[in-house]
């Protein structure tokens, strides 16, 4: 597969990836903070300010029109590319934050003392925090499905877990901390077994592999688009039309209303009721601009590709002494997460950038996943479909230079 | 690189792998924690004051070799010292990571302290180093609490 994909093309098609870190050229293994941007994304971007910008559903002027089609075109697009049949099911939020406050806020009123929500101990912060201040308002109460030493969900502890007062599950489809590959499709079938809601959190997996979100079987699916390779500040939450629909505004103001009067007003269907105020125009159109682009690569490709250098990188830095990979699950994508016995995370990523390569130490937002595994964190390469074995190569040479100062 | 080998000096690597005053400190009469949110170091510190003066202080915690040797290296430096010689000791040390001016570093003055000044090329590294300072402020403080750098 190496050897077929285009990966030198691919390079020059990222400005970023040519430019150098400390003298050194950048290695960016950082993509589960956030991805870089393909010319094609910049270049949306920046067509847009410099001919098309004006804003949406107001004028009746040209530039008006025209941008409010863009921006309707982009809905459309990006609907097609995760596999959804209607756009009206696709709401741009600022990320998967928002998206799973928008649907924590939405359903708050529906629960009632007792009731329970279902997440996972793998959660990121985003998908933890919103539902604990619900639970806290509510009477609610929180489980959380436990992990395998491996990294994956114990699936029986997670079908014991799936009970008549759950009301709502909640899990990643991608770990971002360990890579892990949830089976949501099972996940999301025990849960509807006992009538509950099922939002999946797809921040970690849009960015690499092809998704037929329609088909998982969930209510609310969510992604940013900072980290599939589109403009930061504009992310997608999709629900089913049934489930939005009976969604109460998030924010209100202008463009979600239908009629306004001096003391009430109406609100008009999703995915409009939910996007108050002026939308972030620029961004949809840059996001649809980044799935065009992975459409042309080819997911599938794409996929095969990245899944070779990860196992590339797991048996390269693997085989250091010292090393420890967490997170072993039989299905992962992305991620390398590690410790080194004798250095810190922290002081890991600092001596790594110094050799212009660029990791995340810490607890990635996860921080009760790392009590759960009793680490103060890790050190985590993660890599996008961009990458070469050659900067996993000097992923190695960086950590054995750590092992030099710290062994 | 220069730099780096000014940050992970054989003094700092040194404390980190053997720390000084790592341990419980009982009894104790102040104590407080310190919590790095951005990176998840965190940090108790412990002293015992006796009439007027700091007669022991330690540490314990998780964190990076930055941190847990600045608390380390605080443990030495502040043994002995009264409240305003304590409180001159962190301002010292804070104006020699956070000042803006660049610091005079003088080995027989600050003596291991110096080796914390390589923090300075490292911006994200500069509240590891400050953690167990602060934290000790806080302990003092009248009434002791959780501090955090951010």
């Amino acid at each position: 597969m190496t050897s077929s994909f285009p990966i030198d093309r691919i390079r020059a098609d990222f400005p970023i990836l040519s430019r150098t870190i400390h003298g050194k050229s950048l290695a960016y293994l950082d993509n589960g903070a956030t991805s870089q941007k393909p010319r094609a994304v910049i270049d949306a971007v920046s067509r847009f300010f410099s001919e098309e910008n004006a804003n949406i559903h107001r004028g009746v002027h040209y530039l008006s029109m025209q941008a409010t089609d863009a921006y309707d075109r982009a809905r459309e697009r990006i609907a097609e590319a995760i596999g959804v049949a209607a756009a009206r099911e696709v709401v741009f939020v600022r990320g998967a934050t928002e998206a799973v406050n928008l649907v924590a806020h939405g359903l708050a009123e529906r629960f009632q003392p007792g009731d329970e929500i279902l997440l996972t101990v793998m959660e990121h912060h985003a998908n933890l925090v919103p539902w604990q201040i619900l639970a806290q308002n509510r009477g609610v109460i929180l489980r959380h499905a436990p992990l395998t030493p491996e990294g994956e969900i114990d699936m029986d502890a997670y079908a014991a877990l799936c009970g008549p007062k759950t009301r709502l599950a909640a899990f990643t489809h991608v770990s971002n901390a360990l890579g892990t590959v949830n089976p949501v499709v099972e996940m999301t079938r025990l849960a509807k077994q006992c009538g509950a809601l099922v939002l999946i959190d797809g921040a970690q997996a849009v960015p690499h592999f092809p998704l037929r979100i329609a088909e998982l079987g969930c209510d609310f699916y969510l992604f940013s688009g900072h980290k599939v390779f589109g403009p930061d500040g504009i992310g997608v939450l999709w629900g089913k039309w049934n489930e939005l629909k009976s969604l109460p505004p998030y924010q209100s103001g202008g463009d979600m209303i239908e009629r306004v009067h001096l003391t009430h007003s109406t609100f008009r269907e999703p995915p409009e009721r939910f996007e108050a105020g002026t939308p972030h125009i620029s961004g949809a159109i840059g996001l649809a601009a980044a799935f065009d682009y992975l459409a042309g690569v080819g997911w599938d490709a794409m996929h095969a590709y990245e899944q070779e250098l990860l196992a590339y990188a797991t048996e390269r830095v693997g085989n250091l002494g010292g090393i420890r990979i967490i997170g072993q699950a039989r299905e992962k994508v992305g991620v390398l997460s590690f410790t080194l016995a004798t250095a810190h995370p922290h002081d890991i990523g600092t001596i790594l950038d110094t050799e212009g390569v660029a990791i995340r130490a810490g607890n990635h937002c996860a921080q009760p996943l790392m009590e759960f595994l009793g680490l103060p964190g890790t050190a985590r390469a993660s890599f996008a479909f961009y990458n070469t074995r050659d900067e996993v190569d000097r992923l190695v040479q960086a950590l054995e230079k750590v092992k030099r100062y710290f062994d | 690189m220069d730099d780096l080998s000014d940050l992970y000096q054989d003094i700092i690597l040194g404390h980190n792998k053997r720390p000084h005053h790592y341990g419980e400190l009982n009894p104790h009469t102040h104590e407080a924690e310190g919590y790095n949110p951005l990176c998840g170091d965190r940090l108790c510190i412990q002293v015992r004051e006796k009439n007027g003066s700091l007669e022991a202080a330690g540490f314990t915690g998780e964190g990076c070799a930055i941190s847990k040797a600045s608390a380390s290296i605080m443990t030495d430096a502040v043994k002995g010292l009264d409240r305003e010689g304590v409180a001159k000791k962190i301002g010292e040390v804070l104006e020699l990571l956070t000042g803006r001016d660049e610091p005079v570093v003088d080995l027989m003055e600050h003596g291991d302290i110096a080796a914390l000044a390589g923090v300075r090329k490292f911006p994200p590294r500069v509240k590891c180093a400050t953690l167990a300072w602060h934290t000790l402020a806080a302990a003092l403080s009248e009434e002791p609490r959780a501090v955090s750098t951010e």
